[in-house]
């Protein structure tokens, strides 16, 4: 008893490969389409990697390049067969092989499936990564003299801009470290040395923020030094203040901007999936259609198609059954080899 | 004597109307391709409007705009005429709009070219714009709280912080006006009220710059304030500091930037115009041979194909014959009527 019949004389035969075809060639621009994702997702990882301790794992945009181009394949050589399929000879070269590109294409939907979710848990990596390194940033912000964290202020800076963020989790994280290089600091002076002197470390900590966290929206002119200090600055509560610097922190932006790119992804690997299941399906009835035809030599005539040859059960019980004999010849061949010795 | 004969046989015809149907439809790609550049150049405009002072400059994508319209419809036309042409009974219909297609195309090239030559020729138009658009952005950029103004700081600060510049010529702009507004100024500190009595207007000028000045490629935090005192700040040069501010001024950044789009924009156009040209001509040629083919005893024969029917000396004087004709036409009947009025009094005088 056949899973899902469907009869098919030679009109829903044609319609069947020509919506087929079209199918596959959908699912040809989905999988170009992740893979232009996979790249676009690594040149963002790439740009953000200074800040991230250049420990990022790039696990997910190579999956995701490598599953594109899989994609693009599979999907390509599905259209070639449809497109064949409804001329006998051109068919009789694919036919052999369709058995194996449907179970290669099983195979390539887990590992599609096996991609959603790792979109989906592998952002609690990132917010790890990106919590760490804005750390050092922070830490190696003053070092524009050190190679190799020469640039660590400017990228900082302009992620700062273009993030519309302050600090790791907010702005009171400046405070914590000495973010004005010595070069810069004239030792000789009283105040300096007072404020050196005052902390266990040796470190010029001050109330202040650099120029980079500063709220273009603020109508006022922007208060970067003595932020806690109310007397410093006329008509100035630092508890009242909201516009003056951007109070978000960058871990919480940072992520929520690579977290909705991941969601994204996410979606769209789980639509592929979708898609490719239904080109599973067109290809089976197709094939099955095209191979129970009553009379070859006569392409008007009706055909079934089916998803499983036998029941969902049948089919399940059979395949374990496979497995087990081909474990089982396994053994018989030990113990032959073991009955001869 | 016609102008560029050439000889057409039937097999060339039709090859001409396959490959003239797929240059119109090229064509109309082209079209749509200048008119989606018109709205780029006009969206970017716009977002920059409120350092322009005039809107001249925006001729260049309003033009561009039109003719992309244009050249989508009648390219179109030219892609049904191409279709229709070798079907003697509904190739007639469109012999009379082909005059008229003619001089749209022509219009359609003179306008191209018109928008690359005014590209260049506005670049001083939109220097002068700018010129006065941010100084009075520099002016009201303190005036947060006048309605109207309010969002001049921050369209200033982005813009300054977008396009790497500060100031309308360079950083010294914000010397002279007073940016920090009176609403943040102390009066009863004395350092604030020598300042605003040390020059006539009573404005708080100070040597410094809004932070969106500075440079996040300087390898030191940056120095807003008290720029040209070196004693303000520790190992600090005020005439050797290049990375602290931005050298460049929001102007000369501006108009970089949209010469820079009107130009790399210009090859574009240009292929556009050769295209349109292509287009015309070949129409042209198909149109001939295909009427001097209708016109003899074997229609599947050869015919000729030719740009003009006789040189390019006698079409314009038969065109300006035609020209003054029509102008006569308005002449001729005062003069009748002045003439038999003057017929009937003469005799009269002589008898």
């Amino acid at each position: 008893m056949p899973f899902l019949p469907v009869k098919f004389d030679l009109q829903k035969r044609v319609k069947l490969a020509q919506g087929l075809w079209i199918l596959y060639w959908l699912s040809v621009a989905a999988g170009a389409l992740l893979l232009g994702l996979g790249v676009f997702f690594k040149v963002e990882l790439r740009k953000r990697s200074e800040l991230m301790d250049q420990s990022e794992s790039h696990l997910l945009p190579n999956l995701l390049i490598l599953a594109g181009l899989l994609a693009c394949a599979l999907n390509a050589f599905g259209g070639k067969v449809c497109h064949d399929s409804l001329d006998p000879l051109k068919y009789s070269k694919w036919k052999p092989g369709l058995r194996r590109f449907l179970l290669l294409c099983c195979a390539f939907n887990a590992l599609l499936l096996l991609l959603a979710l790792l979109c989906f848990l592998l952002q609690f990596a990132v917010y790890l990564t990106l919590s760490r390194g804005l750390k050092n940033s922070i830490r190696f912000y003053k070092d524009t003299d050190t190679p190799g964290r020469c640039f660590m202020k400017r990228t900082l800076d302009l992620t700062q801009i273009e993030f519309r963020c302050c600090g790791n989790v907010n702005f009171r994280d400046w405070f914590e470290v000495q973010w004005i290089s010595n070069r810069y600091l004239d030792m000789s002076d009283g105040q300096v040395k007072d404020r050196v002197l005052s902390n266990v470390d040796g470190k010029f900590l001050m109330d202040s923020v650099p120029f980079s966290c500063c709220n273009p929206g603020s109508p006022r002119p922007c208060i970067q030094h003595h932020l806690t200090n109310n007397s410093a600055h006329y008509d100035y509560d630092h508890r009242v203040e909201e516009l003056n610097i951007w109070t978000r922190g960058c871990r919480e932006a940072l992520f929520s901007y690579f977290s909705g790119l991941m969601t994204g992804v996410g979606v769209l690997v789980a639509a592929t999936v979708l898609l490719q299941c239904a080109d599973m399906a067109g290809l089976k009835y197709l094939s099955t259609a095209l191979e129970t035809m009553s009379d070859p030599e006569n392409p008007e005539c009706e055909s079934e198609g089916w998803l499983l040859e036998k029941s969902v059960k049948e089919t399940l019980v059979e395949t374990l059954a496979k497995i087990k004999t081909l474990g089982k010849s396994n053994h018989v061949q030990e113990g032959d080899q073991e009955g001869q010795a | 004597m016609a102008l560029l004969k050439m000889k057409f046989t039937q097999q060339r015809r039709v090859r001409l109307a396959q490959g003239l149907w797929l240059l119109s439809w090229m064509a109309v790609l082209c079209g749509s391709f200048v008119f989606s550049l018109g709205v780029y150049l006009k969206i970017e405009l716009l977002r920059r409007a409120e350092v322009m002072e005039n809107t001249e400059i925006h001729v260049v994508p309003n033009i561009l705009m039109l003719v992309g319209l244009a050249s989508i419809g009648t390219n179109w036309m030219a892609g049904r005429v191409c279709q229709d042409s070798l079907d003697p009974s509904r190739f007639p219909r469109w012999k009379v709009f082909l005059l008229g297609w003619y001089a749209v195309a022509a219009l359609i090239c003179c306008l191209l070219v018109a928008v690359v030559v005014l590209s260049y020729a506005l670049q001083g138009r939109l220097e002068e714009s700018l010129k006065v658009g941010l100084r009075n952005g520099i002016r009201f950029y303190k005036d947060t709280d006048v309605p109207g103004r309010c969002f001049q700081k921050e369209t200033i600060d982005r813009l300054q912080m977008e396009f790497r510049c500060c100031g309308n010529t360079n950083f010294r702009d914000w010397f002279e006006v007073q940016w920090v507004s009176n609403r943040y100024l102390d009066y009863t500190s004395k350092d604030i009220k020598d300042r605003i009595r040390s020059n006539i207007d009573g404005r708080y000028l100070l040597d410094g710059v809004p932070f969106s000045c500075c440079n996040p490629a300087s390898p030191r935090p940056c120095l807003q304030y008290h720029l040209t005192d070196n004693n303000a700040h520790y190992n600090y040069e005020f005439q050797n500091e290049e990375l602290n501010l931005y050298n460049r001024g929001c102007r000369e950044a501006l108009i970089d930037y949209y010469m820079g789009l009107m130009n790399s924009t210009g090859p574009g156009v240009l292929s556009v115009i050769l295209i349109q040209m292509s287009v015309l001509l070949s129409l042209r040629y198909l149109q001939t041979s295909v009427e001097g083919a209708t016109t003899q005893e074997q229609p599947e024969g050869d015919s000729e194909g030719f740009l003009l029917e006789k040189g390019v000396k006698e079409t314009l004087e038969e065109a300006k014959v035609k020209i003054l004709l029509l102008l006569k036409f308005g002449q001729v009947d005062p003069s009748a009527a002045d003439g038999s009025p003057d017929a009937e009094k003469a005799p009269p005088s002589s008898s």
